[in-house]
Formats: C-alpha cells, structure tokens, sequence
C-alpha cells in the first residue's frame, strides 16, 4: 500500500474508519449520522464507538428500525445540504431500502438536471463466519455496482478504508461504502489525522509477471496470502484491489493482464452476475488478443450460504482455491503446485473456517 | 363511506379578505385551464408522456401553497400539475418539460411526473407512490438542524398511506418534531381500486394520530378551508410543534392517467362522479364570489383571457424550443 508508512500507528480496519468519520465529523458540521443502535456496547465493531459522546445526538442520531424511511430522510437532507453518514449492520437491511436507494439516491442528481445532488455515505457490512448463514452473511455488492449515479467503493486495507471513507463523506454523490465485516479485526498502518484516498479505482497491491487476480475486500487479502506462496515456488502473481466497483474503472486490470495473458477474478459473492463477470467481458472484449488462457472466476456457489460449518468448507473461495486456479491457468507443475499448498497448510494448521484466520490480522 | 368528510371540520375559520379569495380563485382556474389544456392538446402528439391530471382537486394545491412561505418547500408526486403551478412553478418550463424540450424544468429528463422548479420551492415531483414523502421529511430534519425556520409539505394520495415508507418517515417526524406537513389528497381511488377494498373502515387521521401526529379533516375542495388548516399547521412546524396531517377529500375527474374521462369503465358510478362534479372547487368559489359581487361574469372573462393567453405563449415556447441531443443524456450522472 502506497498509503500508510513504517512511521505510521498500526490500528484495526475498524478503527480506521471510526477515525475517518470523526475527522470528518469534526471538520464540516453538515455532517451527521444515522444509525439503529448507536449505543450499541459492541458499536458496530467498534466503528462508532465513542462516536456520541464526542458529537452528541444531535450529530449521531438514532434511526428508528426503518431502513427505506432512513434512506430517504438521507436523501432528503442531503438534497437540502446535509452530509449523512448512514450505518447498517448487515446489508440485507439495506435490501429493504432498495427503493429509495436506486429511484432516489441514484437518480435525483440526473433527473433534476444536475440542479440537485445528493451527498450521502450508506456504510453496508458484508461478510461471513460464525454461522451467521442465509441471510446474515451475504455479499450483494453487485446489485449496487449495476446503478448508475451510485459509486461503489469496497475498500480492503486499513489505511485506505480510513482515506476512502473520508473522500466518500466529502464526495457529493451517493456512495455505498462497503465493509467485509472480518477485515474490521485486520490491522494495517494507518496514517493519523485527515487524508483523502480517491475514489477512482483499483490497484496493484502485489505485482507480478504470470497471472493477474482481480478481487474485492477480504478477497484481497487471500489473494495476496496465495500470491505470497506462489512466489515460493516462483510463480509471479499480480494482485488488482478493485477499490471502487462504480464508476468502473477497468484500464489498471487491461493494463495488467496485457503485460500477464492470464486473468481470475474472485468474487465476496456469487460467480454468476457477481463483478467477476463484468471484469471478465471488459479485459475479454479489450484485450482478447493478449489472453494466453480463458479467464477464471472465482466465487461462492449457486446457493445460499448455509448456518453450520459443516457445509461450508470449501464454499468461499480462500487461498487454497486460488492457488489451484492459478496453477490451472499459469500451467504449474503439481509438485510445485503441492509445495505452495504445503506451504498454506503448514500456516494455517488447526485453525477453524469460521473465525478470522490471525493471517488477516496484517499489517499490509 | 366512512372515510369521506364525515369528520370535516366545521368550526368557523377566518375570514379572508375578498382579493384574496379573487386570487385563490385565479390560481385555481389557471391550473385548470392549463390541464385542459393539456388534455385538450395531447391527442397532437407532442406531449410524449404521461399526464396525471389534478382536474378536481385544485383546491388543495392553492389552499396549501398559499398558506406557504415563498422559502417554503414541497415535495410532490406524479400527479404534480397543480402543486407545481400553485407554489409558483415556471408554466413555459413545465410546457416544455411535457413536451420533452431542453428547455424544461429537468431538461426533458423527467416529463409531466417530475416537476421541480427549485427556485419556487417545489422541490422535486416524486412518482413511486410514498417515495417522496421520506425525501420531504428529510427536507425538514436539513431545516432543523440549520434552523432555517421553512417548512416543508409532502403532499400525497389516499394509497400513500398503504406504503411502509409513510409510516417510517411519519414515525420518525413526530419523534423528532421535524417542522413537516403530510397532506393527503384522497380522491377515493388508486388507479381504478377504490379505498374501500383497500383499507379498513376508520378515520384515515386516526393512523396519523397513532404516530402521535396532530391530524386534521377538511374539505378537498373548500380552498379557504384548506388554507386555513394549513396555516395553522404551517405555524405549528415554525414554532416547533412538530408535524401536521392533513386529510382532504376531493375527486379525481378524469382518468388516473391520461386526457379522457374513464367513467365508462364502471369502476365508479356516473351518480357519483356527478355529486363530485357538483362539489366542484372552483364553481363553489366562483359563486361565492359572484354573490358577494366580487367576480362579474365580465370580469371572469377577462381572467380567462389572460390566462388563455398566457397558456398560449407558454405552449408556443415549448413548441418552438430544441429538443435535447443523445449527447445530453449521459450527463449529470455524477455530481
């Protein structure tokens, strides 16, 4: 990460974005935010705590359960001037907002002729772990990233979440800011005090020569967990943090598989219509001649995410699964391939699939 | 029906001065003329969309905005005519925007269901049934909060109240005493359902009563009645008393969408379209008027003419003006 040096503090995701909102808070008091349960002991991973009581009610308001009526308020408030910030704990509760989301927050700065615009952060927790199931863990970025007036950002890394929360709250559209909600535990060097992180795209986090991976949020840390052992066994990975799913910005993914032949796309969600899909077709439909292989997508499976964890080994495409498909694709040998595999292994020995794995503690 | 006017308030509201009830009366006739207009110009072709027409229920639109503050603000629904006009939307703007001109309110982005003229307050015309009112209510939190003093009105139709996204946001206005007006126009009818075979038999303010909401009943189409509750509600949002439901009975005349008249559908009977059309907005003022010797027959000419006129100029503007480019499309998208 270009962001965040060795001089840096090393704090959680999670703090990170409380940091990002209460340096924005406290630079611009158009701003204020909704949220069901801001006193909360367990403050949404600790993203709002002490939030209150250094703004007060009046700024960190309490939302009734109301999703599509607190959207709209947003919007309301946002068309007259206001900066909200809204919080939800799960983004199935954004799906009973969808309305307002898509027929309001995304379309007012269009319909109105650009007389209207509508400054407004939606904070949406995806994710996964401690068997939350069908509809406690879902991923559903794409049914946003398909708006356009909506910017989509999925930050990865600590001090980006932090530089992109502050870009987004001070951006004057709409931006739905999503969070995985194991990376809240992660930790990263963040720098102190106001900075921005543009929202204008993805990003090589992991350079490399063999195959480019293209992932989102948690995704990318697996990515780069398998690109780190694939180096062992001297395979060059390129890892592409999407950053901003819309507006989409494919160019930095041409760009890299022209220089590598080979594209895998991994998705938080499901394969079909996930973001993978779209990567896929722009890099296919752009760069076709360049490809030395057909592009693989990773992703869950074609059901719902089942409660025990007996079911969900091998459902989320974690490091190992990438090492396969990127030994598939590039055309690693299986001793090599075993090796990397071995190496994973021996890393993440004994440890159960439905907790944080301590490897995404970072820094990064 | 119990719904209908059975509660109306019959407490004596303050008198109006003459000229002032001669104007409500012109704001009227002007909406109504301009939407005939409308429905008599629409079979031509160049208005390309859909026409909700108010036809019926002027009295709300100019009772309520009257009442207003020209810094006052309201959110509207597809059926935006008479709000439009009534809070003092541009009528060359709203020709064009009908007509798909560049030069219309939204640029020809949004046509007859998405008024807004910014300057006049009328906010944005919102047609997914409830979906402005959550928009108004923030309106009014943004007021609070940078204690502007201006009020702002939702108006919307008796099928609003069904939504869930009205509940939630007049839940949330009453918690916070946000300075809004929630003004229900209910013309007995959803497309063709009539209210009866969608909700219970109760007062309709009684659900805003159950958010704690001060609610009350008037005559839709008694334009001074109409103003004189909303002026009362407008000083109750302005001194922090919090929000206002009003309940207006009044009659669609013609058809939910379109220029014609729909009664042979036989959704509803011809009777009672006919003791509706007797109850007629403007021809109970008008005859106020006439027998307080305020409006001659000349002097209703005259307001016609003027009117008729100035519809002209303004659908020859629209008429005259470019339509927008495919160029035009793919702007405004972000801020």
């Amino acid at each position: 990460m270009s962001i965040g040096t060795m001089e840096d503090r090393v704090i959680t995701l999670a703090d990170a974005i409380r940091e990002g909102i209460s340096e924005s808070f406290a630079r611009d008091n158009s701003t204020f935010l909704f949220a069901q349960g801001v006193a909360d002991p367990s403050s949404m991973w600790g993203t709002l705590k002490g939030i209150s009581e250094r703004f007060g009610d009046d700024r960190i308001i309490e939302m009734p359960v109301a999703e599509n009526g607190a959207i709209g308020i947003a919007v309301g408030a946002a068309i007259a001037g206001q900066r909200p910030v809204i919080s939800f704990h799960r983004v199935e509760f954004a799906l009973l907002a969808i309305e307002q989301i898509v027929n309001n927050a995304a379309k007012t700065h269009y319909i109105s002729n650009g007389q209207h615009s509508v400054p407004l952060v939606i904070r949406l927790v995806i994710g996964r772990g401690w068997g939350q199931g069908p509809e406690h863990s879902q991923s559903l970025e794409p049914i946003f990233a398909y708006f356009p007036g909506l910017k989509v950002v999925m930050p990865a890394f600590a001090a980006d979440a932090k530089g992109m929360l502050i870009s987004a709250i001070e951006d004057n559209n709409p931006v739905i800011f999503i969070e995985h909600r194991w990376l809240h535990y992660s930790t990263g060097a963040v720098p102190d005090g106001h900075y921005r992180c543009p929202l204008d795209g993805p990003k090589v986090v992991h350079e490399g020569t063999d195959a480019t991976i293209v992932a989102t949020s948690h995704s990318v840390l697996e990515a780069v967990r398998a690109a780190d052992v694939l180096k062992e066994v001297g395979c060059s990975v390129e890892v592409i943090d999407m950053r901003v799913l819309r507006p989409l910005n494919t160019q930095p993914i041409i760009e890299s598989v022209r220089k590598t032949g080979r594209l895998i796309t991994i998705d938080t969600g499901f394969v079909h219509y996930g973001i993978g899909g779209e990567i896929v077709a722009s890099v296919s439909s752009a760069a076709f001649q360049e490809l030395k292989a057909a592009p693989v997508r990773l992703g869950l499976p074609d059901h719902p995410t089942p409660s025990s964890r007996g079911m969900i080994a091998g459902f989320y495409p974690d490091a190992q699964g990438i090492v396969r498909s990127v030994c598939d694709v590039v055309g690693i040998d299986d001793v090599r391939r075993d090796a990397a595999l071995r190496s994973l292994a021996e890393r993440s020995k004994d440890l159960p699939i439905d907790v944080p794995d301590p490897f995404f503690k970072g820094p990064f | 029906m119990s719904n209908i006017a059975t509660m109306v308030r019959s407490q004596d509201v303050t008198t109006l001065g003459t000229e002032q009830l001669a104007d409500f009366y012109k704001k009227m006739l002007r909406i109504r003329l301009v939407e005939e207009a409308i429905a008599e110009h629409y079979a031509e072709g160049e208005m390309r969309c859909p026409v909700h027409l108010s036809i019926g229920q002027e009295a709300a639109a100019v009772g309520v905005c009257e009442a207003l503050a020209p810094s006052d603000k309201v959110y509207s629904t597809h059926r935006c005519h008479a709000h439009y006009l009534a809070k003092g939307g541009d009528l060359k703007r709203m020709f064009a925007e009908i007509c798909g001109k560049a030069a219309g309110c939204v640029g020809g982005r949004g046509g007859s269901m998405h008024l807004m003229d910014i300057e006049k307050g009328v906010m944005a015309s919102i047609p997914i049934v409830s979906s402005s009112i959550p928009i108004a209510v923030g309106s009014a939190l943004a007021d609070k909060r940078m204690r502007t003093g201006k009020v702002t009105v939702a108006f919307f139709g008796d099928a609003s109240i069904e939504e869930g996204v009205y509940h939630e946001s007049a839940n949330f206005a009453s918690r916070h005493k946000l300075p809004v007006i929630f003004v229900c126009e209910n013309n007995l009818y959803s497309v063709y359902t009539p209210l009866h075979e969608r909700q219970p038999d109760r007062p309709i303010t009684d659900v805003a009563r159950a958010h704690g909401i001060k609610a009350e009943h008037a005559d839709g189409n008694n334009v001074e009645q109409i103003f004189q509750v909303t002026s009362e509600a407008v000083e109750r949002a302005r001194s922090g008393y919090g929000p206002t439901f009003l309940l207006l009975d009044t009659y669609r005349w013609r058809e939910h969408c379109g220029p014609n008249f729909d009664n042979t559908l036989g959704y509803r009977s011809e009777a009672e379209f006919e003791s509706w059309k007797r109850r007629c907005p403007l021809e109970r003022l008008r005859t106020q008027l006439a027998n307080d010797s305020i409006l001659t027959s000349t002097q209703e000419d005259t307001i016609r003419a003027t009117i008729a006129a100035e519809i002209e100029e303004a659908r020859a503007f629209a008429r005259s003006t470019s339509l927008p480019t495919p160029q035009d499309a793919s702007t405004h998208v972000y801020a």
